[in-house]
């Protein structure tokens, strides 16, 4: 029987080996069992994008995704993009243009807007809204989220910036 | 929320991931999970145990073969079709589909073949793939059989797939003419959708046949017959007003499902409106064929 399954993986570059149920969800591995607490669940039904992590550097819903299915490949959760002495670039960026207010999904737009940039990193005014359309947030109508993140497509953001 | 557990076993070939379903007790095949772990954690679907086709090589492949059709592995994801150089140059329009399937997450996962199978009636690919008159190959544990597009939906959620058989690849005619889609959503899947498939004379100019579908309507896409009578040997300068005559008949005979997407008349309206944009799209990419 297989219930259970043991899976190795990069956990924000660093390797973690564990066993879990089979219907364990990354996002309860990821918060529970390894106490990240930076993802956050909010629709749980991948709509809203608050969860989103990198899976090989491409984004993800961790609410709909089996632990068991990161075996062997690599995940990146928003403490694996924050350095340890301040903010990244995309971080600073939103800070500055106040592209945040609760704060709750801005964990998961941090992870998209990282995607795009590596993907694309000057990506066009429709590039972006296409690209983050799925990354709910009912707090800044997104017009300061879409300037961070077109500063950032600018090359605007300069590390001084925060 | 939580599935209820299940086992879960990885198969590294098509007559493995067969059996590992038809043994003892209820066996799904997995691959991106974002419609079937959805209906798992509401308690819509309960499994006992997911084989996962991840492994399987040869199901992400995608290919002009020599019979000049397109191949597509039934777990490509939505991403890669989007970005694939084969079918963004012999067809754009499905490329352009597949990149505006729900959000960028779910289409690093999710896959043309979980999209088919799940049946849901709101969806993008089914529509088109009406339209491109494509077969969809199922391999079961007594040998393969293919499946037209349109009959392969049998109603909402619903489709002829047997639960041991897996649909391993899509093929269509590569098009002999402009392929056109548009939709209209409010949230994430579309509430109506056209597809419009022409296949032209060798200069271009006159259309020897079509292939209309609406999808999202009712429960699996449905052909505008009238439309595609309309539209068969005229030239394309002649199309709109083709259309335009039987268009109102042709709406009238589909079958429309009133719900949250909105009302019957409303959404027959949204149809025709999709249709004839496509049309001047692809009047104006026929006349460059």
């Amino acid at each position: 029987m297989t219930y259970a399954l043991p899976i190795s993986f990069s956990l924000n570059g660093q390797a973690t080996a564990i066993e879990v149920p089979t219907h364990t969800l990354l996002i309860d591995l990821i918060r529970d069992r390894l106490g990240l607490k930076g993802t956050k669940r909010s629709c749980d039904m991948e709509v809203c994008g608050a969860c989103t992590v990198l899976l090989d550097g491409e984004p993800i819903s961790s609410c709909t995704t089996l632990a068991v299915d990161v075996d062997r490949r690599e995940v990146t959760t928003i403490e694996g993009v924050t350095p340890p002495d301040g903010l990244s670039r995309i971080q600073k960026a939103f800070v500055l243009h106040g592209g945040l207010q609760c704060g709750f999904c801005t964990p998961g737009f941090i992870m998209a807007v990282t995607a795009l940039l590596k993907a694309t990193p000057h990506p066009t005014d429709e590039e972006i809204r296409h690209y983050l359309h799925g990354n709910l947030c009912r707090c800044t109508g997104y017009t300061k989220i879409f300037v961070a993140v077109r500063s950032l497509a600018a090359g605007q953001v300069s590390e001084d910036a925060a | 929320m939580l599935t209820t557990p299940f086992e879960f076993e990885r198969a590294s070939t098509i007559a493995d991931a067969i059996r590992a379903v038809g043994q003892e007790g209820d066996g799904m095949f997995y691959s991106g999970g974002t419609e079937l772990l959805l209906a798992m954690k509401m308690r819509v679907i309960h499994t006992e145990r997911l084989i996962d086709i991840k492994g399987i090589p040869g199901l992400d492949r995608i290919v002009l073969n020599d019979a000049n059709e397109l191949e597509i592995g039934s777990r490509c994801t939505h991403a890669k079709i989007a970005g694939d150089p084969v079918i963004r140059e012999h067809v754009p329009a499905l490329a352009s589909l597949c990149a505006d399937v729900a959000n960028v997450r779910v289409r690093s996962v999710g896959t043309i073949g979980g999209n088919l199978c799940f049946g849901e009636p709101h969806a993008d690919p089914p529509t088109m793939l009406g339209a491109l008159d494509a077969r969809l190959v199922l391999q079961g544990p007594s040998g393969t059989r293919l499946v037209h597009a349109d009959d392969f939906i049998r109603s909402e959620l619903e489709t002829v797939r047997e639960p041991d058989e897996l649909l391993t690849r899509v093929v269509f005619p590569r098009p002999a003419g402009p392929v056109t889609y548009r939709r209209f959503k409010h949230g994430e899947r579309p509430s109506v959708n056209v597809a419009m498939a022409w296949s032209l004379d060798a200069n271009g100019r006159r259309i020897r046949s079509a292939r209309v579908r609406v999808g999202a309507l009712g429960s699996r896409p449905q052909p505008l017959k009238a439309v595609e009578e309309a539209l068969q040997g005229i030239s394309v300068a002649e199309v709109r007003p083709a259309i335009e005559a039987v268009l109102p008949t042709a709406l009238d005979e589909l079958e429309v499902n009133e719900d949250r997407h909105g009302g019957a008349d409303y959404k027959r309206h949204l149809a025709g409106v999709l249709l004839l944009r496509n049309a001047e799209e692809a009047i104006a990419a026929g006349g460059c064929a």
